[in-house]
């Protein structure tokens, strides 16, 4: 499905075809983004909101134009989208800007111990620099966010929930109807992190009714260096800036300054617009396909891949071995091998998994384990895609000397 | 290179190897290695006595390059001096980097030796060097 439209896939890596799984790291682009990006620094390229010439109003639209188009694909109002760098920069931006104005000695935080750390770090410094706890929420042993858990760990003193939609480790969906319909109950704002789930599934911010949702751009078929914060307008207007300086104002004199409408209030300096540009085609590319189509195939490879790994007697995987409710992402350990090796060997086979702690370490501590290996799949992937990684680490037990 | 080249039988043997595995009770210095990319932890623990390795332990967690590398590097660093063990280790840096590639030099690294097939796999070389950087660490401060 698709697999031509992606130049990088059709790479020989250690003289054998590029079997990609790594797309929970980052995806690989279809030529529409590479050339729309192209097309951009060709044709329409200048500094947006600086010149008053035609190719600066070209490049202003180009950024505006990727500001729609987001707002479209996620259901929000075109002002309440925010571009940074990345989910990471999205999320310091909330924990710096609303975090540290909103938060309060003795209040609470509430996130799961399954949150990257991404979204675990920032929300910490909250909590040192102003007193506030951390609550964590821990997932049952099949994985799963428990309503009772919801129940406990989100109370009267928690302000903010921090979780994300999809687990980049065990992949699966949060509870997140349940979790707002709490943190309502208690009145605290809930961050979304839509990582790992907006390339899998169909996200609208204003039916999910989240105050704040962070995406990048480079794990949705995307440029890296394009990231998006969404939040609520009402919220957004009562935010300090976070970043200041260049075009994040509406005037400036010697002691004071007035800052620029939501959401240029939180754009400052040069954006990178070749980027905004390549996640607008990143969109379309996605649309032309349907959430549907993606998800129909992505869960056949699910339910085929959980169901041969299952079948291994040697490898245990992380959360509940089902393919519902599981999106792109299967972790999972050899017994006797450790992923580092793992890796390697299924590298020499041209296969790319990823291995280690995937900027989860407090889900490793709570898991009991080091690391593992991550293998995540994106609507490119197929069938014998699963078939070569199946026997990629039947040759792993082969290396590392526990014969067949 | 082929896969086998770097998981070859001296390193498998020595990854699975348990006779450094061990705390050192009365060590004079006890220090934890960290890869923090890949969260692999080695604590390496040295008894130096008089300006010698008298005897040498590791425990953690790491891949079967970092374990067989740390055992190898025990077994090869035991009994030497101080300033022995540091030649060795230097020369170990540079054949894993490459930058040495003289065979005879090569053999004085003994079993170590094995682990020069990393030099071709940048992403490895963090795992083989894990406890040969926590040994430059301690004899620095033992020094």
């Amino acid at each position: 499905m698709n697999k031509h439209d992606f130049p990088a896939l059709q790479l020989m890596e250690n003289g054998k075809p590029l079997v990609y799984l790594d797309n929970a790291a980052t995806t690989q682009h279809p030529r529409q983004v590479i050339e729309a990006i192209t097309s951009y620094y060709e044709k329409d390229n200048a500094n947006p909101y600086r010149g008053v010439y035609e190719l600066g109003a070209r490049a202003t639209e180009a950024h505006e134009r990727a500001r729609r188009a987001v707002a479209e694909f996620i259901g929000a109002e075109t002002e309440e989208i925010i571009f940074t760098q990345n989910t990471t920069e999205s999320l310091n931006l909330l924990a710096y800007s609303y975090g540290m104005e909103f938060i309060e000695e003795g209040d609470e935080i509430a996130l799961s111990v399954a949150e990257h750390h991404s979204n675990l770090v920032p929300w910490q410094r909250v909590a040192k620099a102003k007193g506030a706890k951390l609550c964590y929420l821990y997932p049952d042993e099949n994985g799963h966010l428990t309503e009772d858990e919801i129940k406990t760990k989100i109370g009267s003193k928690t302000r903010l929930v921090a979780i994300a939609q999809v687990s980049n480790v065990l992949g699966l969906e949060a509870p997140v109807e349940q979790i707002v319909k709490r943190a309502r109950e208690v009145g605290a704002v809930v961050v979304l992190d839509c990582a790992q789930s907006i390339p899998h599934m169909s996200v609208d911010v204003k039916a999910l009714d989240v105050d704040f949702a962070a995406f990048s751009g480079h794990k949705l078929y995307g440029p890296m260096g394009i990231g998006v914060l969404y939040g609520k307008k009402e919220l957004l207007e009562k935010m300090p800036p976070f970043l200041s300086g260049g075009d994040m104002i509406s005037s400036v004199h010697e002691q004071s300054v007035t800052y620029a409408e939501v959401p240029r209030r939180f754009e400052a300096g040069t954006r990178n617009v070749g980027g905004e540009v390549g996640l607008e085609a990143a969109i379309k590319y996605i649309d032309s396909i349907g959430y549907e189509a993606i998800r129909s195939h992505e869960q056949d490879l699910m339910d085929y891949a959980i169901g041969k790994l299952s079948e291994i007697p040697y490898v245990t995987i992380y959360g509940e071995p089902t393919a519902k409710g599981r999106y792109g992402v299967i972790s999972f350990n050899i017994e006797g091998v450790h992923p580092h090796d793992t890796a390697s060997i299924l590298d020499a086979d041209g296969i790319a998994v990823r291995a280690g702690h995937h900027c989860a370490q407090p889900l490793m501590e709570y898991l009991k384990i080091n690391s593992c290996c991550r293998a995540s799949f994106a609507v490119y992937n197929t069938r014998e895609n699963v078939d070569q990684l199946v026997n990629g680490i039947k040759n792993v037990r082969r290396c590392m000397g526990f014969g067949n | 290179m082929e896969i086998n080249d770097l998981y070859n039988q001296i390193i498998i043997e020595n990854s699975r190897a348990d006779w450094n595995r061990h705390k050192v009770d009365n060590a004079t210095v006890s220090l934890e290695g960290v890869n923090p990319s890949c969260g692999d932890d080695i604590i390496l623990d040295l008894l130096i006595d008089n300006g010698i390795i008298e005897d040498a332990g590791f425990h953690g967690d790491g891949c079967a390059i970092s374990r067989a590398s740390a055992s190898i590097m025990i077994d090869l660093v035991k009994g030497k001096t101080v300033e022995e063990a540091k030649e060795l280790m230097n020369l170990f840096f540079g054949m894993v980097k490459g930058e040495i590639t003289d065979e005879e030099k090569i053999q004085q690294l003994e079993e170590a030796a094995a682990l020069q097939g990393v030099s071709r796999m940048p992403a490895r070389v963090k795992c083989a060097v894990l406890a040969w950087h926590t040994l430059e660490e301690a004899l620095g401060k033992n020094a």
